[in-house]
C-alpha cells in the first residue's frame, strides 16, 4: 500500500527540513520526499495536506492509561483515542496501575492492549522499584526485553537518595532513561496547591516550590555521579530548569519535559475551588511560568508532554482537598502549544515539532520515530496552523472529562494523524 | 436594605465596605429581639434553614441555630464528623439533595476550605459559609467588627493586633478582609512558622506582619487571640504549649503594651494559660462574652438579608 501526503509542507528538524515536499510512503515506512513539482506516483492513494504542516508523528513521553485495575478511569483503547485525536503517534505510559508495572508480564499485557486498540505506539514505562515502593529495584532487565522504554516510579518517587543511585546505576546497563517526578514529600506533605499569596488567599495547604527543586537538584548530582540518563518529568520551577541548566551546562544526560499546564496557567486559577485546577506538580505562580516560557525558549526545555492524568468525575467532584490530582491533556496539548507558544512568538514552529517529536525521541531512543526520512516509521501528525477549533470536552475520546480548558477556543491543531502508515485519525 | 443582592455569603473577601455596613447596621436592629423576654420576631416565618456541619462546633451551630429560630424559620440540624462524602457521596450530589428539598439556607462548616463555594454553585438555596478550612469564617469576623464598633465607636484608623496561628486561621483571614476594608491597620503576629511573609500579598493595604508579638500589641486598641491547636506541634510548627504560652501568650504583661483602653477578643474555645491567660480573659479588657451575644445579631442579620427579608 502506497500513500502520498500531497501538497504540505515538511518539517522535520531532526533532518533540517523545513519546505514544501511530498511525503511517499509504503509499506508503513517513509519511502521518499518528492519535490512538488514532480509527477505524481501512479497507484498511491492521495492524502491532500495542501496549506499543512506535515510533522513526523508527535510522542507523549508522559500518560497515565489507568489499565490494568482503573478502567472506570481510562482504557489503553480510549487513552489511544484521545492520543491520535491530539496528534500523537506514541505515548508513554507511567507504570502506576494496578497492579503496578513492575514485571515483564504486566509490560506484555499494556502492549498487547495497545496493539488490540490499533491505534497509537503505546510505549511501557517501567517502575524503578517493586511497586514503586521505594525499596527494592523491579526487574529493569527482564521488563526491557519485554518492551519498557525508560522507567520511573512516577508520582511515587524514590525518596531514598541511596537506592536511587543504585536505580541509575543498575539502569545504566539497559540503555534505558530514569525520569523522576521530583517531589520531595516530606515538603509537600498534605499539600494540594502551590505554596504562595493563592494557597494563604484560599485557606489551601501549599506545597513549595522547593519539593521539585530539592529532588531535582538530587537527581542532577546523581546523574553526574552515575552518568545515567536522567529526564525530570514536568518541569515547573525556576529552581528545577535552574537544576537542568546546571546539567546541561556539564554535559550531563539530563533532559526535562513541560506539561501544557505548566505553560499556560498559573495559581490563580485555583480561585473559585474547581478541582480541575488540581493537578501534581500543582500550577505555580507568575514568576515559575516566566521561568518555563523562558526555557522552552532558549532550549532548557526539551519536550512538551502531557501528564495526561484521568480521573472519573465522581473521584473529581469532591472536595479540593480530597480530589485526587491530574487532568487529562492529550487532546488539548497541540492548541495549548499554538496558543500559548507559537502564537506568542516564543517558539516556532519547528521548534515546537522538536519539542512534541525528535526530542521525545532522542529522549526514549525511540529508533525509526521521531523523524520522517526515507525509512523511518511511517508516523506521521499533519497540522493545520490555521484551523480554528474549541475543545468540547463533551465529544473527548478519554473516559474521562477532568480539563480546566473545557470551551477554550484554538488556533492551528491537528488534522491527522497517520501511525505506521494507516490514517488513524482524521478531523471531520 | 437594597444594596445587598447575594445569593450566598461565601466569605468576607468579595464583599464591599458598603455591604459589610448593612449587615453590621441590620444585626444593631436585631441585638434588641434577643433582649425581650419573648425572643422571636415571625420575620422568616416560612423560610427553612439547615446547618449542615461536618466539622464539631459548639457555638456556631447554636448561634445559626438560635438566630434562625428567634426570626421564626424552621432550623434542621445536620451534625456530622464523619462526612456522608466519606460513603462516595460528591459534593455535587449532596448539593442536589438538599436542595430536592427546597431549603431557602443551607449553613455549611467543613474543615476543608472552598466546601461553600463548591456547593453555592451547585445549588438554588442560598450558601452560607460557617467556617470552611483554613479559609474564611465571615460571620466570625462580622461578629468581632460588631463587638469593636459597639466598644470603640469605629473601625477606620484603630491598630488591630491579631495573634497566634495566622496561617491556619480562617478568623484570621477573615478578620484581615474585613478591618481592612473598614479602614483599620491590622498587624499580624506570632511564631515565625505560622505567620508567613506571603500574607503581606493578602491585602493591599491596612497589613502589616510584626516579627515580634510585642510590636504588634504596641498602641494596639483591639487585641485578638486565636486559638493555637495542639496538632501543630505534631507538625512542627512550635515545640510545646509551655514554650507557646512564654513567648507567644497574651499575658497581663504585654497587654500592658497596648493602650490603656484596649479590648481584647478571642473567637473562642480558648486555651486557657496558653495563648492567652486567665486573668486576661475574664478581665475588664476582656469582651469575649460579648462576642458571642452579637454573634446571634449578625448570624440573625445574614439570614434575614439573603432570605430577602419579608418581600
Amino acid at each position: 500500500m502506497r500513500l502520498l501526503i500531497l501538497g504540505g509542507h515538511l518539517i522535520d528538524p531532526a533532518e533540517r527540513q523545513n519546505s514544501g515536499k511530498n511525503v511517499l510512503i509504503e509499506d508503513g515506512k517513509i519511502k521518499a520526499w518528492l519535490n512538488q513539482d514532480e509527477p505524481i506516483p501512479e497507484d498511491v492513494e492521495i492524502f491532500d495536506a495542501t496549506g499543512m504542516i506535515v510533522a513526523p508523528g508527535f510522542i507523549d513521553l508522559h500518560v497515565h492509561l489507568r489499565e490494568p485495575g482503573q478502567e472506570h478511569k481510562e482504557t489503553i483503547a480510549t487513552g489511544s483515542a484521545a492520543a491520535v485525536a491530539g496528534g500523537f503517534t506514541s505515548i508513554c505510559c507511567m507504570p502506576n496501575t494496578n497492579p503496578v508495572n513492575d514485571n515483564a508480564a504486566i509490560t506484555r499485557f499494556i502492549i498487547e492492549q495497545g496493539n488490540r486498540a490499533g491505534l497509537a505506539n503505546v510505549f511501557p514505562i517501567g517502575a524503578i522499584t517493586k511497586k514503586s515502593e521505594g525499596t527494592e529495584l523491579a526487574e529493569m532487565g527482564e521488563m526491557k526485553s519485554a518492551g519498557i522504554v525508560a522507567v520511573s516510579d512516577d508520582g511515587r518517587p524514590v525518596p531514598n537518595a541511596g537506592i536511587m543511585r543504585r536505580a541509575m546505576e543498575y539502569a545504566k546497563d539497559f540503555d534505558l532513561t530514569v525520569v523522576d517526578h521530583c517531589e520531595d514529600k516530606s515538603l509537600s506533605v498534605g499539600g494540594v496547591m502551590h505554596e504562595g499569596k493563592w494557597s494563604l488567599l484560599l485557606g489551601l495547604k501549599g506545597i513549595p516550590a522547593l519539593a521539585e527543586e530539592l529532588d531535582a537538584f538530587r537527581d542532577v548530582l546523581l546523574a553526574e555521579l552515575t552518568g545515567a540518563k536522567v529526564h525530570i518529568a514536568h518541569i515547573s520551577t525556576k529552581g528545577a530548569i535552574e537544576a537542568v541548566r546546571l546539567a546541561k551546562q556539564k554535559g550531563l544526560k539530563v533532559t526535562c519535559e513541560v506539561a501544557p499546564h505548566h505553560f499556560t496557567l498559573t495559581d490563580s486559577a485555583v480561585n473559585g475551588y474547581n478541582t480541575n485546577t488540581k493537578m501534581s506538580p500543582p500550577l505555580r505562580s507568575e514568576e515559575h511560568l516566566e521561568a518555563v516560557l523562558e526555557a522552552i525558549k532558549d532550549g532548557t526545555i526539551d519536550a512538551i508532554a502531557t501528564d495526561h492524568a484521568p480521573h472519573h468525575p465522581d473521584e473529581k467532584n469532591l472536595e479540593f482537598d480530597r480530589a485526587p490530582f491530574g487532568i487529562i491533556g492529550l487532546e488539548t496539548a497541540v492548541g495549548l502549544a499554538f496558543k500559548q507558544l507559537v502564537h506568542t512568538g516564543v517558539i516556532d514552529l519547528v521548534r515546537m515539532v522538536e519539542m512534541f517529536s525528535t526530542n521525545p525521541a532522542r529522549i526514549f531512543n525511540l529508533q525509526g520515530r521521531g523523524t520522517l526520512r526515507p525509512g523511518a516509521i511511517a508516523d506521521v501528525t499533519i497540522i493545520d496552523p490555521d484551523l480554528e477549533w474549541t475543545y468540547n470536552v463533551e465529544n473527548t475520546r478519554s473516559k474521562s472529562r477532568n480539563t480546566p480548558f473545557d470551551g477554550w477556543k484554538f488556533q492551528g491543531g491537528v488534522v491527522a494523524t497517520i501511525v505506521g502508515g494507516k490514517v488513524v485519525y482524521h478531523r471531520e | 436594605m437594597d444594596k445587598f443582592r447575594r445569593k450566598d455569603l461565601l466569605g468576607i473577601k468579595d464583599l464591599s465596605a458598603e455591604e459589610i455596613k448593612i449587615i453590621l447596621q441590620v444585626a444593631e436592629t436585631f441585638r434588641e429581639v434577643s433582649r425581650r423576654d419573648v425572643k422571636k420576631v415571625p420575620t422568616l416565618r416560612g423560610k427553612t434553614i439547615i446547618n449542615l456541619f461536618f466539622e464539631p462546633s459548639t457555638r456556631t451551630r447554636t448561634s445559626f441555630e438560635l438566630a434562625a429560630k428567634r426570626l421564626s424559620a424552621d432550623a434542621v440540624n445536620i451534625s456530622t464528623s464523619t462526612s456522608s462524602l466519606a460513603k462516595g457521596e460528591t459534593i455535587l450530589d449532596m448539593a442536589k439533595n438538599l436542595d430536592a428539598m427546597a431549603p431557602h439556607v443551607i449553613v455549611v462548616r467543613h474543615s476543608s476550605a472552598g466546601v461553600p463555594s463548591q456547593l453555592a454553585k451547585a445549588s438554588r438555596a442560598s450558601i452560607v459559609n460557617a467556617g470552611d478550612g483554613s479559609n474564611e469564617h465571615p460571620t466570625q469576623a462580622l461578629l468581632d467588627a460588631m463587638t469593636i464598633y459597639e466598644h470603640k465607636g469605629r473601625i477606620e484608623g484603630l491598630k488591630v493586633a491579631i495573634l497566634g496561628d495566622i496561617l491556619h486561621s480562617r478568623v484570621a483571614r477573615s478578620n484581615i478582609y474585613l478591618l481592612t476594608k473598614l479602614g483599620a491597620e491590622v498587624h499580624v503576629a506570632g511564631p515565625n512558622t505560622l505567620v508567613p511573609q506571603d500574607f503581606q500579598h493578602l491585602v493591599k493595604k491596612g497589613l502589616t506582619i510584626c516579627p515580634k508579638i510585642e510590636l504588634a500589641i504596641q498602641d494596639a486598641d483591639v487585641v485578638m487571640v486565636l486559638r493555637i491547636q495542639k496538632e501543630r506541634m505534631n507538625e512542627a510548627f512550635f515545640p510545646t504549649m509551655r514554650e507557646y504560652s512564654i513567648h507567644y501568650g497574651l499575658t497581663k504583661e504585654r497587654l500592658k503594651l497596648a493602650k490603656s483602653d484596649a479590648i481584647v477578643l478571642h473567637p473562642g474555645p480558648m486555651n486557657r494559660g496558653v495563648e492567652i491567660a486567665s486573668d486576661v480573659a475574664d478581665g475588664s479588657s476582656s469582651l469575649i462574652l460579648n462576642q458571642v451575644e452579637y454573634g446571634l445579631a449578625v448570624r440573625m442579620a445574614v439570614l434575614y438579608l439573603l432570605t430577602g427579608g419579608e418581600d
